[in-house]
């Protein structure tokens, strides 16, 4: 007896540990400790990556490595042809994440989608407000002006639900696929505040992503294990590591040395080590942002799109970037959106650097003087806008313009660049939201941004048809064609110059597979595998 | 003893309200302000801007937001951090033994070579090692905690593979903490790979931020065993026929260690400054790491309370040195 005992203590001794050997587990050097594990109550990207894009799942998602819109937790959706009522079928049989401390005695179904979005804006709703957790401002509900838009969300059966419009608003799809969208467990919810245990929903979450959560040691190590209930099918890698390490140059040491698997974010002077490194992987593509400047439009002679054209083509672009962003590189932007962003029209090209004809229109338009605003931070369109604004004085120097520089602090400068009698050329950038060109477009420089953030103060009326017909129209080819007629115009009128749209890195070991750049900056590990 | 303790908490109080301020404007005085940090990217609208400012409270007059900073303070409620929405005080407890177990090893390493190295240099006075060992204090002293981690992690972790690169311990090891203190809590584990594991990951944030009170011990332990080695009772003891070791270490070293004490209470500070820097380069999560990201986030509410805890520590630790050395050192007592 005694024997066969040992025997079964050393079989199940093996199994473990032969189980133990077999499970994959993929470390990511995070570059900050999530502030929560709630994304509709966060703002950082890598907030997001900790928690909806890991734990998880909304509605519609963006396609892994772009910015189209794919079903997510719903199969199908139908939007009304006034754009006005959208209805989602929801997949059948989706189970939330089974854990120690929540077991699901249900699938998912329409009233937690209700849920998920009522909490964020209904003030009767406990979770909304104190009860739930101090201060909560739910910055991307309102930043992204659902409030605005959303008339109601309604529980049609178990699994339809109806979104209602205030009006038609093409973006709405893709504001669904944002993270502060993501679907949370009502029930989850329910029994938290039952327990008097609220607060736990936003440290230890649930949801239907493809990891499920398992630890969190402050400031140091996230750990998740693959949802094996995950309805798009299991990952392949058993275990997630999320090892919080904020210095960059350590965190690509890290890589270097097999500590990790992936990494975000290095330093542009640590560009060559990893390219030199036969181990590791860098990729990078065109952020999802773009760094310009604007010129007020109102006031003559940059009334004359011909001299705002006469000032971009004194400006030598490539040497510019080269020495901003170095190392890092950048891509020079042809149009206000990037490449990487459906709709992006590849025929459309900015001006070229021509300092001569350049000097003889300006001449002509009499501008001897303009001012050149610059601010002190740090942005991921333009690290330096001091350095920018001095490379750009020069140039413009030699076609017989002298620029003043004009510098205030970030806040202040914002607040003043804004304003609608600001004279001369602003430097600033802006960085997308959800993938949607709506969000360059309408955002940066519809009529009604005019002393918001059209720091260009244009308004031009093709171009303002077309932007807002792209918003209420739902169909993505006939909004395509309308986006690539608002870049034409926009070459054409020059509002602004365009510098670059900034690279995004991340290192990878060559052992990893599936990882894949994302446009919108998030770092998601569905879909990836690795070798031993 | 117990006038002396008295005066000396009583003293305590000016310092402690000068912190409450400091602390409260010094965060206050950064540019950028913590609802547009908050917000991110994307800004807010200026209607919803005065409704959060409303929220939490930044529309009041600054003194009364102080006032209540202070009431809040004074009843043990360090407030509730404004990114992740826990208690200050609960995310300082769970950081804090990460912070002072490497504090710790920072010490013993600088003590161990710091101590010996000074006796050596002032017995050995004026040699090649003298000099050389108080150039390199000098150079330790000086040294940019930032740039000497780094350098550190790239030979030692990059270039041989000696150490890990950075963290507490190795990621396949995963238990709940008992004390916070990983070696300890290997140990009570009884984990020895794991003990092996969280030493190796000591090493390297240890000697970084043992530098600086290294060189400090150092050139304290000299300078004070050269004075006591130019005293009576030292030529008395030589005169005596005793050996030099029984010379220098029992009759001047144990004079020599009474302002080498009170140094190393005093590198308390100098220890936790230099934790910011150190566990921001080694991933090592603790209030150093914390303070730093707070900022960052224009966490005020972190910031203030995190450094009003901090300074409350050192103060304790210089409270405690006060007493020792007057325990020591009689003489104190009495002035």
């Amino acid at each position: 007896m005694k024997k066969t005992m040992t025997f079964a203590a050393a079989l199940l001794a093996a199994s473990v540990l032969s189980g133990m050997a077999s499970a994959k587990t993929l470390v990511y050097c995070s570059e900050a400790s999530p502030a929560n594990f709630d994304p509709g109550t966060t703002t950082g990207g890598n907030d997001f990556d900790a928690s909806s894009r890991t734990v998880y799942s909304r509605l519609v998602e963006f396609k892994h490595g772009g910015t189209e819109i794919e079903p997510g937790l719903a199969d199908k959706w139908e939007i009304s042809d006034d754009g006005l009522v959208y209805t989602f079928h929801l997949h059948p049989g989706v189970k939330f994440q089974t854990t120690d401390y929540f077991k699901p005695t249900r699938d998912l179904n329409a009233d937690d989608v209700v849920f998920s979005f009522d909490r964020q804006f209904n003030k009767q709703n406990p979770w909304n407000g104190d009860k739930y957790l101090p201060n909560l401002t739910w910055d991307y509900y309102t930043g992204m002006d659902m409030p605005k838009y959303v008339a109601k969300w309604e529980k049609v059966d178990d699994l339809t639900v109806k979104l209602t419009l205030t009006e038609p608003n093409a973006p709405m799809l893709a504001n669904l696929g944002m993270d502060f969208a993501s679907i949370v467990s009502k029930e989850y919810a329910d029994q938290l505040e039952k327990d008097g245990k609220m607060a736990d929903f936003s440290t230890k979450p649930i949801g239907t992503g493809p990891f499920q959560f398992v630890d969190y040691q402050l400031d140091a190590v996230i750990r998740y294990a693959a949802n094996p209930d995950y309805f798009k099918g299991k990952e392949k890698i058993d275990d997630l590591v999320f090892a919080i390490t904020p210095d960059a140059t350590a965190r690509i040491q890290k890589v270097l040395a097999g500590e990790c698997d992936v990494a975000p974010y290095p330093n542009p002077a640590d560009i060559a080590t990893i390219k030199a490194n036969k181990d590791v992987t860098l990729m990078d593509q065109a952020g999802l942002n773009i760094g310009y400047m604007s010129y007020n439009t109102t006031i003559p002679p940059l009334d004359k799109p011909e001299v705002r054209h006469a000032l971009n083509q004194a400006i030598d672009r490539e040497a510019l970037i080269k020495s901003l962003f170095q190392d890092a590189g950048a891509t020079p932007a042809e149009n206000l959106i990037p490449p990487t962003m459906w709709s992006w029209d590849k025929d459309v090209k900015t001006d070229a650097y021509n300092p001569d004809e350049a000097k003889k229109v300006l001449e002509a338009a009499g501008l001897k003087e303009i001012q050149l605003w610059a601010s002190d931070r740090v942005r991921p369109y333009n690290p330096n806008f001091q350095r920018a604004a001095e490379l750009i004085q020069a140039d413009w120097a030699k076609v017989g313009v002298k620029a003043t520089i004009v510098n205030y602090e970030w806040t202040k400068y914002r607040e003043e660049g804004k304003k609608k009698d600001r004279p001369g050329a602003f430097q600033i950038g802006w960085t997308g939201d959800n993938g949607d060109p709506d969000n360059f477009f309408a955002t940066l420089f519809a009529c009604s941004a005019i002393g918001v953030s059209n720091y260009s103060s244009w308004c031009d009326k093709d171009f303002e048809d077309l932007i807002q017909k792209a918003k209420k129209t739902s169909d993505q080819a006939e909004r395509t064609k309308l986006y690539e007629q608002a870049q034409v115009i926009f070459a054409k009128q020059a509002p602004a110059f365009l510098l670059a749209h900034s690279q995004v890195y991340a290192v990878v070991r060559n052992n990893v597979s599936g990882f894949k750049m994302d446009p919108l900056g998030i770092h998601r590990f569905d879909g990836v595998d690795k070798a031993e | 003893m117990l006038r002396y303790l008295l005066n000396k908490i009583a003293l305590l109080i000016p310092t402690l309200v000068g912190i409450t301020i400091c602390a409260f404007a010094f965060v206050r005085l950064l540019p950028g302000d913590p609802i547009l940090a908050m917000a991110g990217e994307h800004g807010v609208a200026p209607a919803r801007y005065e409704e959060l400012k409303q929220q939490f409270g930044y529309n009041l007059p600054i003194w009364e937001q102080y006032a209540r900073y202070v009431g809040e303070v004074a009843t043990g409620d360090f407030g509730v951090s404004i990114s992740s929405k826990r208690p200050v005080l609960e995310e300082f407890k769970t950081l804090f033994p990460a912070t002072l177990e490497l504090s710790f090893f920072a010490m013993i390493f600088a003590m161990v070579i710091g101590i010996p190295a000074g006796i050596f240099a002032a017995v050995k006075r004026g040699s090649w090692f003298d000099q050389s060992l108080m150039g390199t204090a000098l150079v330790g002293y000086s040294m940019p905690i930032f740039w000497w981690g780094l350098l550190l992690i790239i030979f030692f972790s990059g270039y041989l593979g000696w150490t890990p690169v950075s963290g507490r311990i190795g990621l396949q090891f995963f238990f709940k903490p008992i004390t916070g203190f990983m070696t300890l809590d290997s140990l009570l584990h009884g984990k020895w790979d794991a003990f092996r594991s969280a030493l190796s990951h000591l090493v390297l944030p240890a000697i970084v931020l043992g530098t600086i009170p290294l060189a400090v011990i150092a050139r304290q332990t000299r300078s004070a065993m050269l004075e006591v080695l130019g005293e009576d009772y030292v030529r008395t003891a030589r005169a005596k026929g005793l050996s030099g070791a029984r010379v220098i270490g029992v009759h001047a070293l144990r004079n020599a260690l009474i302002p080498v004490v009170t140094t190393i209470g005093l590198q308390v500070g100098t220890l936790l400054a230099g934790a910011i820097l150190t566990e921001t380069i080694f991933a090592w999560p603790g209030i150093g790491k914390w303070m730093v990201d707070s900022i960052f986030k224009r966490d005020y509410v972190v910031v203030q309370s995190g450094l009003l805890l901090i300074a409350l520590i050192v103060m304790a630790v210089n409270l405690i040195v006060d007493v020792l050395y007057a325990v020591i050192n009689p003489r104190i007592r009495a002035a």
